[in-house]
């Protein structure tokens, strides 16, 4: 963004930022977890092909030149929540003796993303909005296929981050919350 | 004690289509036609977004021109065994099947996710079939 929205900005940003990295909420996710079965194994690596996805992205737009200090430090923290999902989706996935799936090239990303075609700070903030939107739904959208409780349990973690990260987002560019509920699926 | 089990149970029966609404699923509709393209690209974009494009492969292959094309056959995306088994072309019906579940249609193929509500469906297939399969 190179204007602040006037209701938040980044200060605003600043304390988000501060709250989630207070917290500590991140580290322990999937400590407890059962074997997984098969179907169980496919989702945690659907869902960490989403975290490497958004790795990259934040990492890429941290590297472009096109955030402000102020952003730079939020997509560093929305950067490390993801890098925590991905480790804890990985130890699930080794630990049921599942195929990690890899990341793909920064090439790629930039290809699949679109990150050429960016030009300005809200631009990037537009994106990792929309990212950050379907990675809730894609967590939201796959609970009821999961057959282990405490991946189901992984799982609303993963979704709650994604959704803090949506809202957070979402206020920084001044876009409304939607008036209906049961904002995501 | 017997009286407060009873109105128990009433009360446990009265609040059960409250607690089934959106869980159960509404009997299959024709996903022809009806439905809202502006809602559909919201929904497609919202709910689709997190592995899909239109243009391009990301965690899954992309979608534009999808309808009317053979299942399992975007240039450049690693297909599952089990979705290459499938056959034949995304039609909106059966992109409706898909949706419901993607796992009773390719049970091993990669996607999971599932979108449960009939209206929403058939908004983001109204939306898919709009754009054509030309590159972009």
């Amino acid at each position: 963004m190179t204007t602040e929205p006037a209701h938040l900005g980044r200060r605003g940003l600043f304390i988000a930022a501060g709250s989630l990295a207070g917290a500590g909420l991140f580290a322990s996710a999937g400590a407890a977890l059962a074997q997984p079965g098969d179907g169980d194994v496919g989702i945690l690596n659907g869902a960490l092909a989403i975290e490497h996805e958004g790795i990259a992205a934040y990492r890429l737009a941290a590297a472009s030149g096109l955030l402000s200090a102020g952003t730079l430090k939020v997509a560093t923290v929305f950067m490390g929540h993801h890098q925590q999902h991905r480790d804890a989706l990985a130890r699930v996935v080794r630990e049921a003796g599942g195929t990690l799936v890899e990341a793909r090239s920064d090439s790629d990303y930039v290809e699949a993303l679109a990150l050429a075609t960016l030009t300005s700070e809200a631009d990037v903030v537009a994106l990792a909005t929309r990212l950050e939107q379907g990675a809730t739904n894609a967590y939201t959208g796959q609970v009821a296929a999961l057959s282990d409780k405490g991946l189901v349990h992984l799982f609303t973690q993963l979704s709650a981050d994604e959704a803090v990260h949506w809202a957070t987002l979402n206020n920084a560019a001044g876009t409304e919350i939607p008036a209906q509920a049961f904002l995501f699926g | 004690m017997k009286r407060l089990a009873r109105e128990g149970l009433v009360l446990v029966i009265a609040v059960i289509p409250f607690l089934t609404n959106g869980i159960v699923q509404a009997p299959a509709a024709s996903a022809q036609g009806g439905g809202d393209i502006g809602r559909g690209r919201a929904l497609y974009d919202g709910r689709c977004g997190g592995c899909h494009s239109l243009d391009v492969n990301r965690t899954g292959p992309r979608h534009r021109g999808v309808i009317g094309r053979r299942v399992a056959s975007t240039d450049g995306y690693d297909y599952s065994p089990a979705l290459r088994r499938v056959g034949g072309v995304w039609t909106p019906d059966r992109l409706d099947a898909w949706l419901q579940g993607p796992q009773r249609m390719a049970p091993g193929s990669r996607m999971y996710l599932t979108v449960p509500d009939t209206n929403q469906r058939r908004d983001i297939i109204a939306y898919l079939a709009t754009t054509d399969g030309s590159e972009r």
